[in-house]
């Protein structure tokens, strides 16, 4: 399932060679470094390159919206080069701040910032859940299915139109519920109403849950070993959490694009920007498989995945995006 | 001077309770100060005093509530501490405070034995309990039903209980704490019967009080204390309410309201069928009729919580009601909104009940009390909504002159003045709006004795200006000396109206008690 | 009894001590994770003060505070306790991006400012309303109202930036960049008119509106008619009404006012700093405004010297994380969590052990006499 890097270098619209030797440096949103999620995950990808190479970096966790402009032009002031901001929401500032340090490489990651200065890794996370919407469509005896989101922001939709793609594709019938944590910031980092929201779902008749939620996924998770069904991970490899009910998880290596972000920015690496995207072509995406849930994918829910992997990488399956069109086509 | 006294009325040879050199200061205020005091045995004893004389803490040392600063106790000739209440209850001292401690929603019973009983389970204590009871009950006159929940109970009867309480814990020194503020005159003497009873049984009380007639009727002997020092002690047989008055004070106190007869003109305020319902659906005031004429003051005489303080908050505009009332003929509105405001517009004044919680605002300074719900008059307003606060400066400092307010500070937050002071800043600025009709509540409740003989002149001073005054009291003495007419009102009627030279205390408590006119 | 207590004793002496022991148990935690307490302090204090930067900083953020103390204090002046700062602020924002996002954004800070500030006004007032017309009508707690409001006003916002003012093909739920003409100046530009040399910080044009509502807020509470209506019914209800004031009134008013003082607060985030409206425009400065408010005693001038404590916690804690990697945001939390608890909650256990020297000390020198 790994990707490597180098493979990726080719897609890159523009390519800039930026011998920096300065220390790169990190910047996590709001929920923190240790939010058992996508901060996380970038974080491991931070410790995982400062031992391989022995060189240092810097951090910073933000505590409010207005630290995000102010974290990114401190890093950028005192020459940390590149610079990482982990998180969709940085989108916007760093389409300032790259423009005031031109000499600063930036790396954005989850969204899309348009500057020469600029690498962006987002994830083609439709694909990635529309594997995971087959193989819970294909888990379910009773033919409906939940989905717990954090936000009902477009970001979350995105994964949720996926699922639902991949399930009805083998199972035109199935019955999707859907449902939103919250409207604040909390929505990310409550398991309590994650455990909740899944109860009801199970309640009414829904027996694979997939989560994308960060930190309130863990509620999910625990909420469908409590009774007896199959939680679907998110982000990382969530399937030790819960062994022999967490039916799979749907990979996002954001450890893998922070590392590699930082190796390129070594004395020794080039660094390059432009868009980098990252989906099942490439392994950027992916459902995991492993020991605690091998017993639960059967050779015929493998043969299916595979065919579906298959025709994304030759071209001739297209996973609709929502970002794209703002709607889904399935419900 | 103490060995003296001693000597003339004490018989036995250890007093119940000495006091020697007791004093108590909270920061710079010393509320007691070098307080000597002894209680015989079978006797008692009356203290007096004006509030903040220093009888309370006296007694919360007494009873375990504060440290004194120093000076010694002896009960029954022997030196105590009285760290706490429960070593006061040990060593025979009960409290019957102003307030009843009772559970509300308990038994007699189960409130006698609150506190006191015994092993884990309750039948025990509470058969034990009942034995004691009924043998207190016919050795003092001390009758309640042991099963009736306290909330039933008449005011009177829970005080009987705790006085019972008291006594079941054993208490020897009985100290009364304004104990007949509650109580109807036929009450009062009941309680009064039950003290001369407890005396004869060799206990000892000590009756606090600033009802110098009950003073006169009921003790042996009476301290006065002022400003924290005990003046004097004397057998009451020796003195007289003047000259305990006088001794409260420091000078001549007239104890008499000197008014010449009232030459009422013509009606000011007519009140037709009034009724009020509170919020629980309870009725309050059921067909009111009052009438009211210009130079004539009537006084509204009756036991607390009988309907008077809804009487006073339905014609002050705090609360709404049914039926008419009309002020020189003309019908007042009495819906709700800001209708203390227009009450004030159309000339009624109120001097409330309650003057910490609806007379002053306690936190605000004295001048800005001064004009409190007037203060929107344009005398007092400045453009853009700002207030005129020299004009109402002018006026505070005015009233305090005029009225002897003390201290002569209109800076310093209410909170600092004595209850005489703060009811004087009120009346002044009620009296001062020169109303038609002045509604006033309890005008020397929480008063010295100094400042009420103000208060009373003020009243009467108003009523010969040809205004119409509508006073309410719980203290029967104060309706007779200054009312014109009685009304007396029991549970939201009027129980019957007098000719105040043509009634006497035992024809109004009569009323009070709800059953004058079936005897008369 | 707290007569014996000198005024500089009550608004200084005991502030600071509770501000020393809420820095000296934080220096504890810091002691903890290895660090030197006195650096984390010099950090802190050079980080928040040191420069132009910190201080822009800091008063950016005191600004913020400084809106939401008010509109608690104005409100607790009428005894409610409106915890809606958070909500109201939020919907505030709404108006503030409404103005910038139309045609006027294009015109001149100088039109759109003044509107943008009545924008601010009217939808913080029209979140406040409601509440405060069930408190007021129908009994409703004011409290558990406008913490619901808080929440719808939290989702009234996902709507709006996801259905209604999301820019097409980005992920993140925020509006659009204001117009140049939406764009009010910082402070830096300020000075600059005026030769002053200033970093580039978010500290904007704001601030002036955020001290002008402290002056006025001590002219309606100690100078106004209305303000003393308003603390009338704060200190008794019953006696408010004795006095003849509508209790409906004023509770109307008092609300108005202080939803009008907590939507004002965005125009310093949204049109002063993020340029955009975003979901998080508020920062918690809602909630931070009630310690604010209560440290401040409900003064202005209280309440602005706590919004800027407030603001050096802010900027000087983020500088702590920059400087110090092993003070995390967590470690931080706790200090400014202590600030709160000492300066605010814990009130009252130092100021009873120093009401009880002074009042030694005025009965030994009355003893003396």
């Amino acid at each position: 399932m790994k990707f490597t890097f180098g493979a990726i270098l080719g897609v890159c619209s523009a390519l800039v060679v930026n011998q920096a030797s300065a220390e790169s440096a990190i910047i996590y949103d709001l929920g923190g470094k240790f939010d058992k999620s996508f901060n996380e995950s970038a974080h491991n990808g931070a410790l995982r390159y400062g031992e391989a190479s022995g060189n240092s970096f810097s951090e910073f966790e933000l505590q409010s919206e207005a630290q995000r402009e102010q974290a990114l032009r401190r890093f950028a002031q005192r020459g940390h080069n590149p610079i990482i901001t982990a998180g969709f929401s940085f989108q916007s500032v760093l389409e300032v701040v790259a423009d005031d340090f031109p000499d600063t490489n930036f790396v954005a990651i989850d969204t899309v910032v348009d500057r020469p200065n600029v690498r962006s890794v987002v994830f083609r996370e439709h694909e990635g859940s529309y594997l995971v919407g087959i193989l819970a469509a294909m888990a379910s005896e009773s033919g409906t299915i939940g989905f717990v989101g954090g936000m009902d922001i477009p970001f979350i939709r995105r994964f949720s139109c996926g699922y639902v793609l991949g399930a009805r594709s083998v199972n035109p019938d199935v019955d999707v519920i859907q449902n939103m944590t919250g409207t604040t910031a909390a929505a990310w980092n409550d398991p309590v109403r994650g455990g909740e929201l899944t109860k009801t779902q199970i309640s009414e008749g829904a027996d694979v849950v997939y989560h994308a939620a960060g930190g309130t996924g863990r509620g999910v998770l625990q909420a469908a070993d409590d009774a007896g069904i199959l939680g679907i991970g998110v982000d990382s490899n969530q399937n030790y959490l819960h062994p022999g009910s967490v039916l799979t998880s749907m990979v996002k290596l954001v450890d893998e694009a922070v590392f590699a972000a930082m190796s390129d920015g070594d004395a020794g690496g080039e660094f390059s920007t432009g868009i980098v995207s990252l989906g099942v072509d490439n392994g950027g995406v992916s459902y995991s498989l492993d020991e605690h849930n091998a017993d639960l994918i059967s050779d015929e829910m493998k043969a299916a995945v595979s065919a579906a992997e298959a025709a994304i990488v030759s071209g001739d399956l297209e996973v609709h995006d929502f970002m794209t069109t703002t709607s889904c086509p399935a419900s | 001077m103490e060995a003296e006294s001693e000597k003339a009325w004490h018989h036995d040879a250890e007093p119940a309770l000495k006091l020697k050199g007791i004093s108590k200061s909270f920061g710079p205020v010393k509320a007691n100060v070098d307080i000597d005091l002894s209680v015989a045995k079978g006797a008692i004893h009356g203290i007096v005093g004006e509030n903040g004389a220093g009888k309370s803490t006296l007694m919360s040392i007494l009873y375990g509530f504060y440290k004194a600063d120093k000076g010694e106790i002896f009960i029954d000739g022997k030196q105590i501490e009285i760290p706490d209440s429960n070593t006061a209850i040990a060593a025979g001292i009960g409290m019957v405070f102003q307030h009843f401690k009772l559970v509300e929603n308990f038994t007699v019973l189960e409130n006698i034995i609150l506190g006191v009983e015994s092993g884990g389970l309750l039948a025990p204590s509470l058969d034990q309990a009942r034995k004691t009871l009924a043998e207190l009950a016919d050795e003092y006159e001390l009758q309640v039903d042991p099963e009736a929940k306290i909330e039933d109970l008449s005011v009177g009867a829970q005080q009987r209980l705790e006085i019972l309480k008291a006594l079941y814990r054993k208490a020897n020194i009985l100290i009364l704490d304004e104990p007949t503020g509650v109580l109807t005159p036929t009450e009062a003497d009941h309680l009064f019967r039950i003290l001369r009873n407890l005396k004869e049984q060799g206990k000892s009380i000590i009756l606090i009080t600033h009802k110098l007639r009950e003073i006169m009727d009921a003790t042996d002997t009476v301290s006065v204390m002022r400003r924290g020092e005990m003046t004097d002690t004397v057998a009451t047989k020796d003195t007289s309410p003047e000259g305990l008055a006088e001794l409260m004070v420091g000078r001549k106190v007239l104890l008499k309201v000197d008014k010449a007869p009232a030459n009422p003109g013509k009606n000011i305020l007519s009140v037709r069928n009034l009724n009020v319902t509170d919020g629980q659906g309870v009725a309050r005031l059921k067909g009111i009729d009052l009438d009211i004429r210009a130079g004539e003051i009537l006084g509204i005489a009756g036991v607390a919580d009988n309907g008077q303080s809804e009487l006073l908050q339905v014609l002050g505009g705090m609360r709404t009601a049914e039926g008419t009332i009309a002020l020189n003929g003309k019908e007042i509105d009495l819906s709700l909104g800001d209708q203390g405001r227009s009450r004030r517009q159309i000339g009624i004044s109120h001097v409330p009940e309650d003057r910490h919680r609806m007379g002053m605002i306690m936190s605000f300074s004295a001048w800005e009390n001064s004009v409190f719900g007037y203060h929107n008059e344009p005398e007092y307003s400045r453009p853009l909504g700002l207030a005129n606060q020299i004009a109402i400066q002018n006026t505070s400092r005015n009233e305090f002159e005029r009225y002897d307010i003390r201290p002569r500070n209109i800076d310093l937050t209410a909170t600092f003045f004595s209850g005489g002071n703060q009811q004087k800043v009120v009346i002044a600025r009620e009296v001062e709006r020169n109303p038609d009709l002045l509604l006033i509540g309890q005008p020397t409740r929480g008063v010295d004795i100094g400042a009420i003989e103000f208060i009373h002149k003020q009243i009467v001073k108003l009523r010969d200006q040809g205004k119409a005054i509508l006073l309410v009291s719980v203290e029967l003495e104060e309706i007779l000396s200054l009312s014109d007419r009685v009304a007396v009102m029991f549970e939201g009627t009027i129980s019957g109206e007098r000719v105040t030279s043509e009634t006497d205390v035992n024809d109004l408590g009569l009323l009070m008690a709800g059953m004058g006119e079936a005897t008369t | 009894m707290n007569s014996n207590i000198p005024k500089w004793v009550d608004i200084g002496l005991i502030p600071g001590l509770n501000l020393l022991i809420a820095f000296a148990l934080a220096g504890i935690g810091v002691l903890v994770v290895g660090e030197s307490p006195y650096r984390a302090l010099t950090i802190l204090l050079q980080g928040a003060l040191g420069s132009s930067y910190g201080i822009g900083y800091t008063l950016f953020y005191a600004t913020s505070f400084v809106f939401t103390g008010l509109a608690v204090a104005v409100a607790a002046h009428a005894g409610h306790f409106n915890i809606g700062g958070e909500g109201q602020a939020g919907v505030g924002g709404i108006g503030v991006a409404l103005i910038c996002l139309s045609f006027l954004g294009d015109s001149h800070w100088l039109l759109v400012f003044p509107i943008a500030v009545l924008a601010a006004v009217a939808f913080g007032v029209a979140w406040a309303f409601v509440p405060a017309y069930l408190q007021a009508r129908r009994g409703s707690h004011i409290v558990i109202t406008t913490i619901m409001f808080n929440f719808i006003a939290a989702a009234l916002l996902v709507y709006l930036l996801v259905n209604v003012l999301k820019v097409e093909g980005t992920l993140a739920p925020e509006s659009r960049r204001f117009g140049e003409g939406a764009r009010i100046p910082q402070m830096n530009e300020v000075g600059s008119w005026f030769g002053l040399q200033l970093a580039s910080t978010p500290w904007n044009i704001s601030f002036f509106v955020a001290v002008a509502a402290c002056v006025f807020t001590w002219l309606l509470i100690w100078k106004s008619k209305l303000g003393y209506e308003m603390r009338a019914f704060g200190a008794s209800a019953e006696a408010a009404v004795y006095a003849g004031i509508s209790p409906f009134k004023i509770t109307m008013v008092a609300m108005t006012i202080s939803g009008a003082m907590a939507g004002m607060m965005a125009l310093n985030t949204v049109m002063g700093e993020s340029q955009r409206l975003i979901l998080d425009a508020v920062q918690g400065a809602g909630f931070v405004g009630i310690a604010v408010a209560l440290m401040g005693r409900s003064h202005p001038v209280g309440i602005f010297l706590a919004a800027v404590l407030f603001g050096i916690l802010f900027q000087g804690g983020a500088e702590l994380a920059f400087e110090m990697p092993a003070i995390n945001r967590d470690l931080i939390v706790m200090i400014q969590g202590l600030v709160i608890l000492f300066t605010g909650a814990l009130e009252n256990m130092i100021r009873w052990p120093i009401s009880s020297f002074f009042d030694f000390r005025a009965t030994a020198k009355e003893a003396a006499q």
